[in-house]
């Protein structure tokens, strides 16, 4: 189908919010959103991330001085409704009085496509969003994943510039959602177009973003390709808020880190007082006690089927979550050895 | 005792007042309206002489257009009430419902004060054009009156209505490119038709059978509640006055019951 590529390059500059009550949602921010690009913003509740999505909709108008760019034309001051930009919202948002097909061809509709030309591009989409036979169906006898995939079609039936979704999946159960997220990662390939997801969920930005915009707290905390985020987070926070993250602070001596389990080797450390080091659970791997670099004793034991997670305690100052193959075993009260690669170990700036 | 038999035995309470307070009064304003000197021949004179079937159809315009009237001017209202936060809005909101709890007699007497023949208009009129502008007496006056009456609960309602909508509806419709007027038409006034309907219905069965403020207006005002009044009172025309009554019930009754079903299909598709 002809939609690849109709993408639009977004750049927001210096785009801040600070509501009526002077609540500030967002600092001022300057993002570059690359044509055909997929990019996540992701973050906590409040972080803004919400927020920067309806200033780049057109929902919400940036502080004086913030600009938004679609194809470097300024559209800070154009409405919504002139934007040629696809919405899928969180409630999905359907017209309760129309049935699928009718909400699907609204956009269409409104821009005065014939009925001929409109019946075939809703045909093309319920194909392709997979909700062949639901096309008379009303909105109120859909389920969940049904109605998340119409308001997919929806969106996208105008053929937007810019796609943007907010919170799509996080209405929906686990199993569901999980299914319908690798959907949408090869749904949104296909299509091309650029795409601005927020989410609060790490697993859905890791597989859907090109790129990850970490927000907290109204800021931007750190941009990068999920890799980039993942194994070289910027800060305490990032660190902690994509995948599971131990966090060390213990004293670093000529590149080797201190630790009341044991003397850890670690890359690029120069000797502090007092660092801060992330180490991922599933860097660290389990030997028998006296082998390892660290000695630590389990404390409690998850089995979660592909791996089992050991909380192990006495290695470093607080418990260290390991996560082990699901073929040792190790019980409660055992002594074990932990080894860690030195390039595992990310230092991180320590904060006040 | 089983569990039906309990339920039955607290049941006949709202038998008994049912039967006694409802179905006989309203059986005997059946048989009564056939007593007449030309039996039940009385009903279909209530349709067929020219005076009654007259006001039976002025009562049903007025109330239809007290109807429509009220629910565009509290529907705007509402709806700006319900979205909009501006200093003095909860006097305005008191304001606007006050007429709540005014009874028709009252409403009836302020009708006169603005439109009577000492009048507010009347005295305006009179210094601009010459000539004493007077409506009060007339079926416009109890317009006026039905009008005063019926906004306040229309609004309630359409503000209630208002709150529940979600506003992604509106923001859906407008990045799919709908206008701001496109996204009323689409999108909300469909979403709002059951509270329509619901205060639509209770303005209506208002406007047809109040009879305060058509009674402190004037007697002689062609509609339905007055006619059975005059015929009950005056003329001692027992039957004739029955056979209307229970005309009045039975229109509004079915116009109630055809609006609902027109809506229903509406109210089932906006779930």
């Amino acid at each position: 189908m002809n939609t690849a590529g109709h993408g639009a390059a977004v750049r927001i500059e210096a785009c801040g919010k600070t509501f009526a009550d002077g609540t500030r949602a967002l600092d001022p921010a300057t993002l570059d959103i690359a044509r055909g690009e997929t990019l996540v913003l992701l973050g906590p509740s409040g972080c803004g991330k919400t927020t920067m999505l309806r200033i780049i909709a057109g929902l919400e108008l940036p502080d004086a001085g913030g600009k938004v760019l679609f194809d470097g034309k300024d559209m800070t001051s154009v409405p919504i409704e002139r934007r040629n930009v696809g919405m899928v919202f969180q409630s999905y948002a359907l017209f309760p009085n129309m049935t699928v097909a009718d909400n699907i061809a609204y956009g269409l509709k409104i821009r005065g496509v014939a009925g001929g030309e409109r019946a075939a591009r809703v045909a093309e989409l319920v194909a392709l969003t997979n909700i062949t036979g639901l096309e008379n169906r009303r909105i109120d006898q859909l389920s969940g994943g049904q109605r998340q995939r119409v308001a997919l079609a929806r969106a996208v039936a105008i053929r937007p510039g810019i796609l943007l979704l907010d919170e799509p999946l996080t209405a929906l159960d686990a199993a569901l959602r999980d299914r319908l997220r690798g959907e949408l990662n090869r749904l949104l390939r296909a299509l091309g177009i650029t795409t601005i997801y927020v989410t609060h969920d790490q697993a859905e930005a890791m597989e859907l973003g090109d790129r990850i915009v970490v927000m907290r707290k109204g800021a931007i905390a750190q941009i990068g390709t999920p890799r980039e985020v993942y194994f070289a987070p910027k800060d305490r926070f990032v660190a902690e808020f994509i995948g599971a993250a131990n966090i060390v602070e213990a004293p670093i001596d000529n590149g080797v880190l201190i630790l009341p389990g044991g003397r850890l080797p670690i890359e690029g450390g120069a000797t502090a007082a007092n660092a801060t080091v992330m180490i991922r659970p599933e860097t660290i791997r389990v030997t028998d006690a006296g082998a390892g670099l660290l000695s630590g004793v389990v404390d409690s034991v998850s089995f979660i089927g592909d791996r089992q997670r050991l909380v192990v305690s006495g290695a470093s100052s607080k418990p260290l979550n390991v996560d082990a193959p699901n073929t040792i075993l190790a019980k409660v009260g055992d002594r074990i050895g932990l080894s860690i690669a030195p390039d595992a170990l990310r230092l991180l700036p320590s904060e006040p | 005792m089983s569990q039906k038999s309990f339920v039955w035995l607290c049941l006949l309470p709202l038998v008994l007042v049912t039967a006694a307070f409802f179905l006989l009064p309203m059986a005997r304003l059946v048989v009564a309206g056939a007593e007449g000197p030309h039996g039940l021949a009385g009903y279909l004179a209530t349709l067929t002489e020219g005076r009654y079937r007259a006001t039976l159809i002025n009562t049903v315009l007025l109330a239809a257009a007290t109807t429509v009237v009220t629910l565009i001017v509290a529907t705007i209202a509402g709806m700006f009430l319900q979205r909009h936060r501006f200093p003095g809005r909860a006097v305005l909101i008191a304001m606007l419902t006050f007429p709540l709890a005014f009874p028709g007699v009252v409403v009836g007497f302020m009708i006169i004060l603005l439109a009577g023949r000492q009048g507010l208009i009347g005295d305006l009129s009179n210094r601009i054009f010459g000539e004493k502008l007077v409506f009060a007496y007339s079926i416009y006056g109890l317009f006026l009156g039905y009008l005063y009456f019926s906004i306040p609960r229309v609004i309630l309602t359409i503000m209630a209505a208002v709150q529940k909508l979600d506003v992604g509806l509106e923001e859906a419709a407008r990045s799919l490119g709908a206008s701001p007027w496109a996204v009323q038409r689409d999108v909300v006034l469909p979403a709002l038709a059951p509270a329509f309907v619901a205060s639509g219905a209770i303005a209506f069965a208002t406007a047809m059978g109040a009879f305060g403020t058509a009674f402190t207006l004037a007697t002689n005002i062609d509609v339905l509640p007055m006619l059975i009044y005059t015929e009950f009172t005056l003329a001692a025309n027992f039957a004739t006055s029955a056979a209307l009554s229970v005309g009045l019930g039975l229109i509004t009754w079915l116009i109630l019951a055809l609006a609902r079903t027109f809506s229903g299909s509406a109210v089932a598709a906006a779930g």
